[in-house]
């Protein structure tokens, strides 16, 4: 077996945020490792704390209101927690550089795409302004754009939603990135054209082995694209898994009741499975386990109503956060 | 040319629908060419059945329920609906029937007033087309508001006081309240998360069978429309290049677009993917699209024929519920 090599380990992360109603715990406790060369996906519904977990990753939460209140984001051998605004900009764009969800908002549209890959380039590396503009075509190229040198003098607004997915990457790998953190990239594209972007990240991935931080909420993407998978559910990560196993055996309640209310080519029953209720907000989070609400297993159950299960090991490569998950409890567990 | 249309029994019939947009340049705001975002689209509706419209962004789906409800220009075809053309009829008949064909939108957030109440929203339909007002309408509201599952409490709520599943029921809603025959579903749940979309997938459902409604369904999300319809049809740059049962069509796709279109949705149930029919390139510039079949540029099938010839929809051979626009699959 090959060594895998842990290349951003995140240690108890929380984040809150601090709004006019109280304080928002975003994220809470969250660790997780992504390994080199390879997908490691966050997976959830709207508001769970994906993209925080993300943007922290970049030290890019709004502060104010946001703080993160613990925990260490060690990538490279050191803390970018703790090192300085300064070395984190020599990091950020280059080191570890990320893609959104809308390409047209985050891509300035009074500049051509080449201005702003050269910016990039010229930014952290020593290059002179004809070599960055080369690269910046040659990158445009590698992401499988045609007629590059053309096309780094056109604007965002002269280019296809997919186009522009495409310029955002082309701009993120411009560095070299160890790590790639793609926040929703093909929510906002065409199913043929998500399949496109997504082969393109596949083989600059395994052109260039770096590692992948993909955060999504379609399924389907996880199960093609992803090795390890982290599910989170109001904040905290309620099951962490190799890909496979968890599409084969779902553990924590939540992950069974997300994959079977999908509805999937091919299903023929008259009515899809539903988690009854819905997503907590981050500012009225029920007691105990924050899923028992809308559990099947612990909706009666005094100990999940009470005492939140911690994530913990139930087998090699899976954690799960969940009373009764096979082989969760332990023997000095409280009990109600 | 659908054999469906022979048949008196449709409630709603599309016949050689065409939308243009005019584009317009220079000083004079001379038009100089047309964008046709519908291009000759058939079809019928029969009644308590759901039909489905699947493409993908700019394909003209939504183009085609604007068209029906003549909330834009038309510029030729018929539209047929209580055997009436919706299209020729007058202004005072057009609003009689619109209180027959009601929408639910995508955007649960931007389709509803943030400065109305539910009571105010969900009954204004109401108002305007049956003239009920004060107890009555309140009343109606509390029955609608029931039948999609939310208590009669948030009656004097406003929409963002409610998550996004609630307030697409209050949209669904809405459009219940005149009790229609004919409700467009304009991607109702794309806008959900998952765990709800479930949700709203079955009420739809549950909705249908309890009023006898008819659904004209349009998505993008092949595999919602396979749960929701009874017939889908799959358009491209305008125009149905395939229609067919949803069984048939989901078992037996034809059309490369159709194969294409199946083949790039991830599955959580294989980690294989579908690398062979893959599409290249990019939907076409809808100004200038090229001569003959309009799908000829990205696929992979294309002949001489095709980028000379535009197929028309036509029945495939063993299967007159089963229709097909293209000349490699056909001639065959």
């Amino acid at each position: 077996m090959i060594e895998e090599v842990t290349l951003l380990n995140i240690k108890g992360l929380s984040v809150d945020f601090f709004t006019e109603n109280g304080i928002a715990h975003a994220v809470q406790d969250v660790s997780f490792s992504v390994k080199k060369g390879q997908t490691f996906a966050l997976v959830g519904e709207s508001g769970c704390g994906k993209s925080v977990t993300a943007l922290s990753v970049m030290r890019l939460i709004p502060d104010p209101p946001g703080k993160i209140a613990a925990g260490e984001i060690n990538f490279e051998n050191r803390n970018l927690l703790s090192i300085s605004e300064q070395r984190m900009r020599s990091v950020r764009g280059n080191r570890i550089a990320m893609i959104f969800q809308e390409p047209m908002t985050s891509l300035n549209p009074v500049y051509t795409v080449g201005e702003q890959i050269v910016e990039t380039i010229r930014l952290h590396q020593k290059k002179s302004e004809p070599e960055a503009w080369e690269i910046a075509a040659e990158m445009l190229r590698k992401v499988g754009i045609s007629e590059p040198g053309q096309r780094v003098t056109e604007y965002p607004h002269q280019m296809s939603g997919g186009m522009r997915q495409r310029v955002m990457i082309a701009m993120a790998i411009s560095c070299k990135p160890q790590l790639l953190i793609a926040d929703e990239p093909t929510t906002a594209l065409d199913v043929t054209i998500q399949a496109q972007i997504l082969d393109l990240l596949d083989s600059l991935q395994q052109q260039s082995k770096m590692s992948i931080l993909l955060i999504t909420h379609n399924l389907g993407i996880v199960a093609e694209r992803a090795q390890d998978v982290a599910v989170m559910y109001a904040s905290r990560i309620a099951e962490l898994s190799n890909s496979k196993s968890l599409f084969e055996n779902p553990l924590h309640p939540y992950t069974q009741g997300l994959l079977k209310s999908l509805p999937q080519l091919g299903f023929t029953g008259e009515r899809l499975y539903t988690i009854p209720g819905i997503v907590p907000e981050p500012l009225h989070f029920p007691s105990g386990c924050k899923f028992h609400p809308r559990c099947y297993l612990g909706c009666n159950d005094k100990r999940c109503q009470t005492i939140e299960p911690q994530l913990r090991e139930v087998a090699l490569g899976r954690q799960v956060a969940c009373w009764y998950a096979p082989g969760y409890e332990r023997p000095d567990d409280p009990k109600l | 040319m659908n054999p469906e249309n022979k048949t008196n029994n449709s409630l709603l019939k599309v016949d050689d629908l065409k939308t243009y947009f005019p584009i317009k340049k220079g000083l004079l705001r001379r038009t100089v060419g047309h964008v046709k975002a519908v291009d000759g689209v058939s079809f019928a509706i029969k009644p308590a059945s759901s039909f489905g419209l699947v493409g993908e962004s700019g394909c003209g789906k939504t183009t085609v329920a604007k068209s029906i409800l003549r909330l834009i220009p038309v510029t030729s075809g018929k539209v047929i609906f209580d055997n009436t053309d919706i299209l020729a009829c007058d202004a005072s008949y057009l609003r009689n029937i619109r209180s027959g064909i009601t929408l639910i939108f995508q955007d649960p957030f931007g389709s509803l007033n943030p400065r109305m109440t539910v009571a105010n929203i969900v009954g204004e339909p109401l108002k305007v087309h049956k003239k009920i007002t004060g107890p009555g309408l309140f009343d109606e509201v509390r029955q609608v508001l029931a039948k999609v599952g939310l208590s009669s409490d948030t009656i004097n709520r406003y929409p963002h006081e409610f998550s996004g599943g609630q307030r697409q029921r209050i949209g669904i809603a809405r459009a219940l309240i005149l009790k229609p025959k004919l409700v467009i579903c304009d991607e109702p749940v794309s806008a959900l998360d998952v765990s709800i979309q479930s949700q709203i997938l079955n009420l739809l459902k549950d909705l249908q069978q309890e009023f006898s409604l008819t659904y004209l369904f349009i998505a993008h999300d092949l595999a919602v429309v396979e749960f929701t319809c009874d017939i889908v049809a799959v358009m491209y740059m305008g125009k149905i290049v395939e229609q067919a049962t949803v069984d048939e069509l989901y078992h037996n796709p034809l059309h490369p677009y159709t194969i294409a279109l199946m083949a790039a949705i991830p599955k959580i149930t294989t980690t294989q993917r579908d690398l062979a029919n893959r599409l290249k390139g990019e939907v076409p510039d809808i100004l200038n699209p090229s001569g003959g079949c309009p799908f000829n540029p990205r696929c992979p099938f294309a002949d001489d024929r095709c980028r000379a010839e535009n197929p028309a929809l036509r029945p495939v051979p063993g299967n007159s519920e089963h229709l097909l626009s293209c000349l490699h699959i056909i001639k065959k």
